[in-house]
């Protein structure tokens, strides 16, 4: 079950090696994005794009706010 | 959009999953980096005044402007517990009666902005409402600060 986190545990966990992972549209990635955030957007979420992650690391996923 | 991206991943996986469910807009208004096309576009977020004074509804109209003057400050923003803006107290509310509580001296629901509006935007809208400052509020009505 995903944990839901606040912006100091997204610092936390970024300094222990986490990826963050930005979900929205990638136009809106291109726009702007949290720094050092990599572009997933949720409707080309699969397998195969997946793979850009390390599954054995945490993954850190947002997108605008509580939408 | 993020629950169920976590979700999804999760499904695919991965084990240790997390949600910032405030997302950027949350990243944004707390001033820490962006990157992307439009980062260098100055925002709200990049001049808000963070130290604006805040107050209590229940508290002495006197003993906050006293606090508040002593800061070098010329109005007060009446939060609860959860820092939600319930209000404001400009210098004219600063001036009434000491003894009145603030809830009963206070503008309620004063105008805000959010962090993430642009300055352009900004001068825009204090121009077209005849304002020289906002507050400044998260999406959630939390306070982040004072633009002037």
């Amino acid at each position: 079950m995903p944990t839901e986190v606040n912006r100091e545990d997204v610092q936390r966990l970024l300094t222990a090696g986490a990826q963050l992972v930005d979900v929205l549209p990638a136009a809106e990635y291109a726009a702007e994005h949290i720094a050092g955030a990599i572009s997933l957007p949720l409707k080309k979420l699969d397998r195969e794009t997946a793979a850009r992650l390390d599954s054995s690391r945490p993954v850190i996923v947002y997108c605008w706010d509580y939408q | 959009m993020s629950p169920r991206a976590a979700w999804r991943l999760e499904s695919l996986g991965f084990s240790q999953v997390f949600d910032y469910a405030a997302g950027e807009a949350d990243w944004f208004a707390s001033g820490l980096p962006r990157e992307g096309r439009e980062a260098s576009v100055p925002r709200v977020a990049d001049i808000v005044r963070r130290d604006v004074p805040t107050c209590r509804v229940d508290d002495r109209v006197g003993d906050v402007r006293d606090r508040v003057r002593a800061a070098g400050w010329d109005t007060c923003v009446v939060v609860n517990h959860e820092q939600v803006v319930l209000g404001r107290l400009r210098s004219q509310e600063l001036a009434a009666d000491a003894e009145r509580r603030v809830e009963e001296a206070m503008e309620a629901g004063p105008t805000t902005v959010r962090p993430n509006v642009r300055l352009s935007e900004l001068a825009g809208r204090m121009g077209a409402e005849d304002m020289s400052s906002f507050l400044v509020t998260t999406s959630d009505g939390r306070l982040v600060g004072l633009v002037d």
